[in-house]
């Protein structure tokens, strides 16, 4: 359970991280934000790989969701992990159709904070970035992402995409 | 080797731009280095400003001058005194002969992000005349700035009169040749080229090539190809960026041209990789020559493993036929005829494998080293925490654990080697891994090309040793 504690507790200092980095001068450095989504996979593998052992029959808790795949307005999209190894390749290339249309339906209480993270910063990923961001936009999410903090809940530190981390930059 | 710690401690001070028209300070003697010590440098040593903190240092190709980069984008370069034979005692020393103002901060409109003026890298270019070149950039723009002397000025102007108002014609009665009048010494730096616009990621080295004639640029995924004339474009020459940035497993940390070979250059990545490429193969590198890397010790494997095998650092020999690279808790030597495994591989502070949680929560195990070889590919050092660094004999196997405190060292008294008690009983002068200062980290050193005089950056503070001369 050591390891399952220690996964958590990096987990919530990686988002912590991450959630810094974007305030920080200079814009958001890639290599960084690289080594920590690495830290985030390896200790939420960690973390389910252990919670599995532990509790076989109850499983990951919501929110999980089946991964949206169409290209429609989706509110809800929290990634799914059935599977702690799901290749990341799959969520890769579903993420970032849905990821769009979802700003453009500006539903913002749903999104997660590391989808809220999703401003223009240092990376010229392949985001079309016809989206001004405003700080309005930010302030749902941070609100959230700073209940999620709190609470501790892992589940929901799990649920945020790691390559979304990425893109989002 | 025994060194000494000569020189005076230099010491940026804000504010900004202060220094900029000051004459050379020729005169750092030894009375004002102990005032220094007694009045000020522990004040500023605790409360330094960010802006002083130096992020780059780099010789020349003969040594004479050596150039510092700031946070504030400063750039202060020393010269060393020419030794005279009155002084025999004191061998040359270095003073501050330029300081500049390279990067000003700038706002990316079209990102809405904020560029810093930090100075990443000084490389200087070999001397061709009487003035000096190098190359320093930030995140985005490599500037080339000339550094040049001016001991003499025209004076006795037709139109003119000294203070350079225009003279009324009506009060010119004779000709005159305007005759050169010594002056006292300037130095001025004048920005000659300004490389920018090249790079989305982070500048995070340049290089310049043994053909004296182009130069690359590094940042996290993109290699670039400049010539020194021409700034209006560059080459891509390794573009690792992947189709979907979701995919993105690794990013180059550094390249470095061959020291004699200006068809080669040698890039590392996070992965702990280094890989060596071929110019004249092809247009875009992206196919490397040879590809450096260690297998995992699959024992040693924790949450931290891919950020401690990140290569911070990757410096050629001097003669070419090694590699050197820094991750966060090794030095290792490669060669270029060996691909799957380094030749020598030193632990620099291998204590702190164990304390990786606690580096990684205050951020230190995202520090960037470097590395640097003596003249004479012999010695190879980098830095550590609590202000030490290490050296490490690459013939005699031996190493040596030295620190740049004023605290713990009188100027030109012979450094002590220090030791780090790792568990059990601490003897008296060792230092315990808990009471390691981790704010204080030597992230950036240099080796004179020919001699055994180092320079070291220390947070704000730059510290200068030479070996013991008898």
């Amino acid at each position: 359970m050591d390891v399952n504690m220690e996964a958590r507790r990096i987990l919530a200092v990686s988002i912590s991280k991450l959630y810094a980095s974007r305030a920080q001068r200079g814009g958001l450095r890639l290599h960084r934000s690289l080594l920590l989504s690495l830290v985030m996979r390896s200790a939420r593998d960690i973390y389910h790989s252990s919670s599995r052992d532990s509790e076989p029959h109850s499983g990951p808790s919501p929110p999980e969701e089946p991964m949206d795949t169409t290209s429609s307005v989706e509110p809800e999209r929290t990634v799914s992990e059935p599977q702690p190894t799901s290749p990341s390749a799959q969520a890769a290339t579903e993420e970032p159709e849905a990821e769009y249309e979802r700003g453009a339906s500006g539903d913002k209480e749903n999104l997660s904070p590391a989808k809220q993270s999703r401003k223009r910063r240092g990376k010229t990923s392949a985001a079309p970035d016809f989206l001004p961001s405003k700080r309005a936009r930010l302030e749902p999410g941070e609100e959230r992402y700073a209940a999620c903090c709190r609470s501790g809940h892992p589940e929901s530190l799990t649920s945020l995409s790691l390559n979304r981390v990425i893109s989002a930059f | 080797m025994a060194l000494r710690d000569t020189s005076s401690l230099h010491q940026l001070k804000s504010p900004k731009r202060d220094l900029d028209t000051q004459p050379p300070d020729s005169s750092m003697e030894e009375e004002s280095d102990t005032r220094k010590i007694n009045n000020s440098f522990l004040r500023d040593h605790n409360y330094a400003t960010e802006a002083d903190i130096i992020s780059t240092v780099e010789f020349n190709s003969s040594g004479e001058l050596l150039a510092t980069g700031d946070k504030g984008g400063r750039v202060v370069v020393f010269q060393r005194e020419q030794e005279s034979k009155s002084q025999s005692q004191r061998r040359g020393e270095y003073n501050v002969y330029s300081t500049f103002q390279s990067h000003e901060p700038e706002f990316d409109y079209l990102k809405s992000l904020e560029i810093e003026e930090k100075i990443n890298k000084i490389k200087w270019l070999p001397q061709q005349n009487a003035a000096y070149f190098l190359l320093s950039t930030n995140d985005k723009t490599v500037k080339l700035w000339k550094i040049s002397e001016r001991d003499k000025r025209p004076e006795g102007y037709n139109l003119k009169d000294e203070d350079g108002r225009i003279r009324d014609p009506s009060t010119i009665t004779s000709l005159r040749v305007p005759v050169l009048q010594p002056m006292d010494l300037m130095v001025e730096a004048t920005a000659r080229r300004v490389f920018s616009n090249a790079h989305t990621y982070h500048i995070n080295s340049i290089s310049v090539n043994s053909d004296h004639q182009t130069y690359i640029s590094t940042d996290d995924l993109q290699v670039n190809l400049w010539n020194l004339e021409i700034t209006n474009r560059s080459f891509n020459i390794v573009d690792i960026k992947p189709a979907n940035m979701e995919e993105l497993t690794e990013v180059i940390t550094s390249a470095e041209f061959h020291p004699q070979q200006c068809h080669t250059f040698a890039y590392s990545s996070s992965k702990g990789s280094i890989r060596l490429c071929d110019m004249r193969q092809a247009a875009l590198c992206d196919r490397h020559c040879k590809y450096f890397e260690e297998p995992e010790d699959p024992s040693t494997r924790s949450f931290f493993s891919e950020i401690i095998s990140s290569i911070s650092d990757v410096k050629f020999s001097h003669n070419g036929r090694y590699l050197m690279t820094r991750d966060y808790l090794t030095v290792k030597v490669w060669d270029l005829q060996m691909e799957n495994k380094p030749l020598e591989t030193y632990q620099v502070h291998d204590y702190l494998r164990g304390k990786l949680c606690s580096l990684y929560e205050n951020d230190c195990i995202f520090d960037k080293f470097e590395c640097v070889w003596n003249g004479s590919d012999s010695v190879i050092m980098t830095g550590s925490y609590n202000n030490f660094f290490r050296m490490f004999d690459r013939n005699t196997k031996r190493d040596v654990t030295l620190e740049a405190s004023r605290e713990n060292s009188k100027p030109r008294a012979i450094l002590k080697p220090r030791k780090v008690c790792i568990g059990g009983k601490r003897r008296k002068d060792e230092i315990s891994v808990d009471s390691l200062d981790f704010s204080k980290k030597i992230l950036h050193t240099t080796w004179h090309p020919h001699e055994n005089i180092i320079a070291v950056a220390a947070t704000n503070n730059l510290y200068i040793f030479q070996d013991k001369v008898n």
